[in-house]
């Protein structure tokens, strides 16, 4: 019998600290199966980041760093600085991208950096317990926003994708998600072409992806995934911002 | 004849660094303006980032695939380097860092300091750790550390700094920057360079296991006691014999150089006992050279902070005495002429 589906060699054969129906273990699977069909696991060098994902050295079966909490697009700019042969992406969460790392991501962005940046965006705190993130939702409750989030006093939700979108340096940019069959085709398809311009060096490339946390959404994964088309996309709307395929302006 | 910001930036290229991040501060702007001039003519890497933040992490990014990386900055953008430094030591990582000092604390003022010495030589960030710290006292010492720096942080997997002051950074001297013989260093087998032909490697420093971190500092001590026993340098200046000792470095250990020229000219025995290395700091052979003088001056562009390394140095013995100077201001000959005379007078010294 023909064996057709079998888990992807950039990813090890070990069990993940996530909780059931997160959706950084599908993110994961996505990279390392993009990574694999481009045939560049042995000249990848992934940056984890500080949040939930902070383990993903131990998941992915190539090499990996960790980075200082939002500080992944400064490493990948020394990475790929240093060695422009090796394909370099930086794995954020959004108060390590949008909180903490706003200034990183920003002018690693506006520099054109030959870089890619996978930005899991669940409108939340993880690791640290369910704290509000830059991308919670108006309204939204968490450990930090009791009352739920308003814009007078905690802000709106940052939009990243559109903010670098700005920058003529930026050469791609979609937001996808993963909530159902459909969209986790889309969301690696778009991880895919992210990283093929990178090797194509075409410049800076940025996927987000909406991802679910029933945890600290204090939902079940079902409702979760629900969620993300019910509200989530009304505030992060889905679709490429951005594909320039020309080479013209980069360094 | 350079002066010593762009003769360090000119060595740091001819030690075989093609990295150098770095965000404007005075007084240190002349590395930076050199290296952007510089670095594309060598086929190297300037970015002028965004923060001393952003800098230091793309440092760490550069060490991280095995490059040679240097950063400089002054004392405020130094303060906001130390989680990237951290970082650094906690992921044993080599690279090279550069404070031209200047006055604080706060924004303080750009004027010449060595008001990090504390930062500098206890870790400065957060976490038991301890980054070797050369402190030069001329344009070509500055750029005789530069190779060093390179060749320790390479050798010992650590973060180097090294620690000058304006006066060091802006002063034009005659310099050699030549080539210098390779040195004996271990292969950077742990860079992240693709995993062909073998497994993957992982840089972290987050260690979760039970024990684990324990380990790994245990690991981390001990490597700190090799550096402890190898890297202590030191320079005795007519310390044999010497009545009255006066201890510096960098800047005002010149200007004591001065003042030992004036005394000893004068008949009587005075020596200078200049630390190179802040951290390992030469208690030992401070000690050695003090052991025999009446009065040991400690001279200091800071409020008192190599003081306490030479108290630890002498058993806080009472002949320690201080002229320390903060505030971004030069010590004068005159200031330590002045305390000379005073322990002169004092232990009723005789001209020989």
């Amino acid at each position: 019998m023909k064996k057709i589906f079998s888990r992807p060699n950039s990813l090890k054969d070990v069990e993940t600290h996530y909780c059931g129906g997160c959706g950084h273990g599908i993110v994961h699977r996505l990279i390392a199966e993009a990574v694999d069909e481009l045939d560049i696991r042995e000249r990848i060098v992934g940056i984890a980041p500080v949040g939930c994902a902070v383990l993903a050295y131990d998941y992915f079966n190539f090499d990996v760093t960790e980075a200082a909490h939002g500080r992944a697009p400064a490493v990948a700019t020394g990475i790929k600085r240093a060695r422009p042969d090796l394909i370099v992406f930086a794995y954020q969460g959004d108060g390590d991208l949008a909180a903490i790392g706003m200034a990183e991501i920003i002018h690693a962005a506006n520099r054109g950096e030959n870089i890619t940046v996978f930005f899991v965006n669940n409108a939340v705190y993880g690791m640290t317990g369910g704290q509000m993130a830059p991308t919670t939702m108006i309204g939204q409750k968490t450990e930090t926003s009791p009352r739920g989030r308003s814009i007078q006093g905690e802000g709106s939700p940052i939009r990243v994708a559109e903010l670098i979108a700005q920058f003529d340096s930026v050469k791609f940019i979609e937001r996808c998600t993963i909530n159902k069959p459909k969209n986790v085709t889309g969301a690696k398809a778009a991880i895919k072409t992210a990283l093929k311009m990178q090797v194509e060096g075409k410049g800076f490339s940025f996927v987000e992806i909406l991802s679910p946390c029933p945890t600290y959404w204090g939902l079940e994964p079902r409702v979760a995934m629900k969620m993300i088309e019910d509200r989530m996309t009304e505030v992060f709307p889905l679709g490429q911002l951005k594909h320039v395929t020309d080479t013209a302006g980069n360094k | 004849m350079m002066c010593g910001n762009e003769a360090l930036a000119e060595a740091a290229i001819m030690a075989g660094c093609r990295c150098y991040f770095g965000y404007p501060i005075t007084p240190q702007n002349e590395v930076t303006s050199y290296m952007s001039r510089r670095m594309p003519e060598v086929g190297g890497q300037f970015v002028q980032s965004e923060s001393e933040v952003a800098a230091i992490n793309m440092v760490f990014g550069a060490a991280v695939v095995g490059a040679r990386a240097i950063t400089s900055s002054s004392s405020p953008g130094i303060s906001l380097m130390q989680e990237g430094i951290s970082y650094l030591a906690g992921n044993e990582l080599p690279a090279v860092i550069v404070n031209i000092m200047r006055g604080g604390p706060g924004l303080g003022n750009i004027g010449p300091s060595q008001a990090d010495y504390f930062q500098a030589t206890r870790g400065g960030g957060h976490g038991d750790y301890h980054t070797p710290v050369l402190a030069p006292a001329s344009v070509q010492e500055l750029v005789d550390h530069v190779f060093l720096a390179f060749d320790i942080a390479d050798r010992y997997r650590n973060p180097v700094l090294i620690l000058g002051d304006g006066v060091l950074g802006q002063i034009v001297e005659p310099v050699e920057i030549g080539p210098r013989e390779e040195s004996d260093l271990p292969n950077k087998e742990w860079a992240l360079t693709g995993c062909r032909g073998r497994g993957p490697n992982k840089i972290r420093s987050l260690v979760l296991g039970e024990n684990e971190l324990l380990k790994h500092n245990h690991a981390l001590q001990a490597k700190y006691r090799m550096i402890e026993q190898k890297e202590i340098r030191y320079e005795n200046v007519e310390t044999a014999g010497a009545e009255i000792l006066l201890v510096a470095y960098g800047t005002p250990s010149r200007t004591c150089r001065a003042v030992l020229k004036k005394f000893r000219s004068e008949g009587y025995r005075i020596g200078l006992f200049r630390p190179i290395t802040l951290w390992p700091f030469p208690y030992e052979a401070l000690a050695g050279a003090a052991r025999a003088t009446r009065a040991v001056l400690v001279v200091e562009m800071s409020a008192g902070q190599l003081v306490q390394d030479v108290r630890l140095a002498l058993h806080d013995d009472q002949k320690v005495v201080l002229l320390g100077k903060p505030g971004g201001e030069v010590i004068q000959t005159s200031e330590v002429e002045a305390e000379v005379e005073k322990l002169v007078a004092l232990h009723n010294l005789k001209r020989r």
